[in-house]
């Protein structure tokens, strides 16, 4: 399944059949086949495309030269695409918006803002203790087993730790604009990671049935 | 920043919108969806604030009706809004006429710029 790749420019809100509705702008330059993997070569099939044009000094001889046999520019980035049919692309093809149309459902691939070591609350939406009445147990995160039986902690048990900086799929934002000569694309709600992190629309999944 | 700018700068341009100022009476003209059939219904009061900026930009309308106060907040782009009459520009030395929510009758009123 073939998707774009688009830099968060930010929010703002468009107004839709008389609605305000939010959505976030991203930026969405052509992406270029920079190799296409095979069954009988690779194991499996799939597209590898670069994306983001940077200085020929700022990659190695080794990456320019594979980005060469497609004839591409320098790229910064390489993506791969698992595809089911490898038939339709060439390398050097150019990968763009057109691959989506305005009210196309769209899941959304990014890396989720960064929180530092979160606390229970903020992490897994824990209640918490009173703030009140000398409770002295305002924030902390509450027992987090018995005693002889099971004897342990459970594994998986929510705690305090790392929050954010991960891999996050939002499903079923819809595409409510596009502009081509100015490579813009909105999509409807919020897109995970921060203003000028790189995310990659996907078309929805098929329910399987 | 700039693609936000130019792409809030689209949205706006689908749209004319007269120069509204705090202290202005104004009939806004808002249309109205009652399932299938669509009509307008006016509503007009004094303009006693402007927030927000490009495309979030609102303002808000004040009018007494039957002895209450009634404050309608309209997002000046909304393409609910048929059209803004300005009926009369005010003189007014803020920005926030909020301290009409503490008037009733007279003094709650605002002088007329006379153009």
């Amino acid at each position: 399944m073939i998707g774009l790749i688009a830099k968060k420019i930010g929010m703002s809100r468009m107004f839709i059949n008389g609605n305000a509705v939010a959505v976030t702008i991203l930026e969405s330059e052509p992406a270029v086949v920079t190799q296409i993997k095979t069954k009988e070569n690779d194991g499996y099939n799939a597209i590898q495309v670069g994306f983001v044009d940077t200085k020929e000094t700022r990659i190695t001889k080794a990456q320019l030269g594979h980005l060469k046999k497609s004839g591409s520019s320098p790229k910064k980035y390489l993506k791969e695409f698992k595809v089911s049919d490898i038939s339709g692309f060439k390398l050097g093809d150019k990968i763009e918006m057109d691959i989506f149309n305005v009210g196309d459902e769209i899941d959304v691939v990014g890396t989720s803002k960064g929180k530092g070591f979160a606390g229970a609350m903020k992490r897994h939406n824990f209640a918490g203790g009173p703030d009140g009445h000398g409770s002295m147990f305002n924030r902390r995160v509450g027992s987090i087993g018995n005693r002889e039986w099971p004897g342990r902690v459970i594994k998986g048990k929510k705690m305090p730790g790392h929050l954010g900086n991960e891999r996050v799929t939002i499903k079923n934002l819809k595409i409510a604009y596009i502009d081509k000569e100015k490579n813009i694309i909105a999509v409807t709600g919020a897109v995970p990671g921060s203003r000028g992190s790189y995310v990659t629309l996907l078309r929805k999944k098929e329910k399987l049935s | 920043m700039d693609k936000l700018r130019l792409f809030e700068q689209e949205q706006i341009n689908q749209k004319e919108v007269p120069n509204l100022r705090p202290g202005d009476t104004v009939n806004v003209h808002i249309k109205i969806t009652e399932g299938k059939r669509e009509r307008i219904q006016v509503f007009s009061g004094i303009v006693i604030s402007r927030r927000g900026s490009g495309i979030n930009k609102t303002f808000t309308v004040r009018k007494e009706s039957y002895g209450v106060g009634v404050e309608k907040i309209f997002p000046l782009y909304s393409p609910s809004i048929e059209k803004i009459e300005i009926v009369s520009r005010g003189v007014v030395r803020r920005a926030k006429l909020y301290y009409l929510r503490e008037r009733r009758g007279k003094s709650a009123r605002i002088k007329k710029k006379i153009t």
